[in-house]
């Protein structure tokens, strides 16, 4: 379930505010951010380096952010859209150009990220990416192999043959809730146009999690990291960086729970979150100060070092841990990067047909 | 209020008498009619990748003309050409009417043990039924998530008394079955404060005469009490009734992917879809829908006056 109840208050509010910043005008900045995906001594730092207050809510799905958004006066001064999503805010015209000469971090982006930004967002003038990853399998090891026997742990096929689905119903399945790009993963599982908005195709992509909805427990895109970690679920259609912090969160509390991540031989969808600034932001260059800070070569290694996402900075791989920038997981090799694939915007009338389709097996009616 | 005057016809037309009038009609126009005619109005429209995401109706009262020939009536054709919406508003009454009466099953005998309870311990009572208000109802609702959830507080509770075996687990929470426990739960006092206010308004002479009179107490509670204490019956079953048909967090939390509710409908129409047409169109129909219950307990509340 959308746990945005959860993610309405995730405040971190600056607690040391020195005393001299007191006397000058207050300044801060108000950040919307996906659940899980930053290093919070980051702010702490920030906040300590520039005496700009920062106030940071999170969300769990593109939908919610969009909403805000949309009606306009979100009252937020940096989010953070996925690439299909940015492209069509940028269309609504809900943000403003970035003001290039307040960042000077811009310098040290990686081109092989920013170029395919550009598809949406063309010539980098809204966004700058923040990170990037992929939507593939994460599992428990131990519980699949148990349900599964031998099968191996390579295709999308572990999850959509329905039998496969059957057997894995007890220990626990859970599909992301982002509609747009399990409709993507299964349009590209079944041979066919990842980024097909037609009608037939979409009830096709549907019919893939209708044949295995009865062994479906959720469909979560923020508590099923916890989940995943505890062993309440064994296999989830997920984020890539989020199984690597459910593998984190198990190892640390040392409760057995054995998590992978794979990308599917098939190939995933390849997405791209990014920072921007709407267009009623009321504190812009506190907003600039915040997309430069996070810019910065070794703090953006160190939100991907914690959140176990690979990032649009090429200056920071050298501060990367090794066994994040190695791992095949958040970087992943030339050969796979081929088979990953992006998705454009939907249209209104195809979002209202994918969203039908996606309530119908959410609901299983 | 109009009956009064029209007795005392000698009586001039008193400005602060229209003043106290007023203020509950200002108070509906405000509260109830514009945002209505807002909603009804975006529920015409159609969605436009925009700020804000549909498509603009009405500019102006120039623009009376274009406003009424461009009406379209799209978002209510397509609320019944998918089977989803239908389903959601039936399984929303059936899981409303279950609630309802569940509470009533549960709520009169606790609000008639409370009437009949000593005269110094009652207002305790009622306090400890207000008491859970205290608390954020969002936490509460998440409280019930550690109770339910297959390795919840209940389950090991059902292990460590042997009623369950070490791998038994409760497999309540995400069902229709949590969503009726916690709907349960957190519209009991609504249900038992209506109950007790008309109980407690009760002659008890009136069954120590039928007792006197050798009516059996089964009897009298049938013959007396229950009818007596029907105004209450129906208030709090409207109280609750009415919020749970429309209820969201409930079932959003408690419940799994497969309860439909027409509150999660709602949601997924406005944050899902961002189809803020379509939503305001649902948002109508269960208004419509909700009013006729309203109105029948406005007859009722008029026949008991």
């Amino acid at each position: 379930m959308k746990s945005h109840l959860l993610s309405l208050a995730a405040a971190v509010a600056a607690t040391a505010f020195a005393a001299t910043a007191a006397l000058a005008q207050e300044r801060e900045v108000r950040v919307y951010n996906w659940s899980d995906y930053i290093d919070e001594s980051i702010l702490t730092d920030f906040i300590k380096e520039t005496g700009i207050k920062v106030i940071y809510d999170v969300f769990d799905s593109n939908e919610m952010l969009e909403t805000k958004l949309l009606a306009g006066g979100s009252g937020y001064d940096v989010v953070v859209p996925t690439g299909p999503f940015l492209a069509r805010q940028i269309q609504a015209k809900v943000f403003q150009k970035l003001d290039k000469s307040k960042l000077p971090n811009l310098s040290n982006v990686w081109p092989v990220v920013s170029e395919r930004l550009a598809k949406y967002d063309p010539g980098n003038q809204y966004a700058v990416n923040y990170m990037w990853g992929t939507t593939g399998i994460g599992y428990n090891v131990d519980k699949v192999k148990a349900a599964l026997g031998n099968v191996p742990i390579d295709s999308w096929n572990v999850l959509f043959k329905p039998e496969n689905a059957a057997k894995l119903k007890s220990c626990g399945i859970n599909i992301l809730d982002a509609s747009d790009e399990t409709f993507a993963i299964a349009l590209n599982y079944l041979g066919k146009n990842p980024d097909s908005k037609d009608t037939k195709d979409l009830e096709a992509g549907g019919a893939v999690y209708s044949k295995i909805r009865k062994s479906v427990k959720t469909f979560n895109s923020s508590a099923y990291i916890d989940e995943l970690a505890n062993g309440d679920s064994c296999i989830t259609i997920g984020w890539s960086g989020d199984v690597l912090q459910a593998k984190t969160r198990a190892e640390e509390a040392k409760n057995g729970v054995n998590i992978e991540f794979i990308i599917p031989k098939e190939g995933t969808y390849m997405w791209f979150d990014n920072l921007a600034i709407p267009a009623d932001a009321k504190h812009v260059d506190e907003a600039h100060a915040f997309i430069n800070y996070l810019m910065k070569p070794e703090v953006i290694a160190k939100a991907s070092n914690f959140v176990q996402y690979a990032n649009g900075n090429l200056a920071s791989q050298k501060f990367i841990d090794k066994e994040v920038l190695e791992n095949p997981s958040v970087y992943p090799p030339e050969d796979v990067v081929k088979k990953l694939f992006t998705i454009s915007p939907y249209g209104p009338r195809e979002q209202r047909v994918l969203n039908r389709v996606w309530t119908q097996i959410k609901t299983g009616s | 209020m109009a009956s009064v005057s029209e007795t005392h016809p000698a009586n001039k037309p008193n400005p602060a008498r229209w003043l106290v009038v007023a203020v509950p009609y200002v108070w509906l126009l405000l509260f109830f009619a514009a945002p209505f005619l807002i909603i009804f109005k975006i529920s015409l429209s159609e969605t436009a990748i925009a700020m804000p995401p549909y498509t603009p109706l009405f500019d102006g009262f120039g623009a009376i003309g274009d406003f009424v020939s461009e009406l379209d009536f799209d978002n209510y054709l397509f609320l019944t050409d998918d089977p989803l919406y239908i389903e959601a508003y039936l399984s929303s009454l059936r899981i409303a009417v279950i609630s309802t009466f569940l509470l009533l099953l549960i709520g009169y005998p606790m609000a008639l043990a409370m009437a009949r309870a000593p005269t110094t311990l009652r207002p305790t009572l009622v306090m400890l039924v207000i008491l859970p208000f205290w608390t954020s109802f969002l936490i509460r609702v998440y409280a019930w998530i550690g109770i339910l959830k297959p390795d919840g507080l209940l389950t090991l509770l059902f292990q460590s008394v042997g009623l369950f075996g070490a791998d038994d687990q409760l497999q309540v929470f995400r069902t229709d079955y949590a969503v009726f426990i916690g709907i349960v739960y957190s519209y009991l006092p609504f249900m038992v404060l209506p109950l007790y206010s008309a109980l407690e308004k009760m002659d008890n002479t009136l069954l120590e005469a039928a007792s006197d009179l050798g009516c059996p107490p089964w009897k009298a509670f049938w013959k007396i009490t229950f009818p007596l204490s029907l105004p209450g019956v129906i208030a709090g079953s409207m109280i609750c009734f009415i919020p749970i048909t429309g209820e969201f967090v409930i079932p959003d939390l408690l419940g799994g992917a497969d309860t439909l509710m027409i509150g999660k409908t709602l949601w997924t129409e406005f944050f899902g879809n961002r189809d803020w047409p379509l939503a305001s169109a649902v948002a109508v129909i269960l208004l419509i829908m909700l009013v006729v219950p309203i109105m029948i307990f406005q007859n009722q509340q008029k026949k008991v006056a």
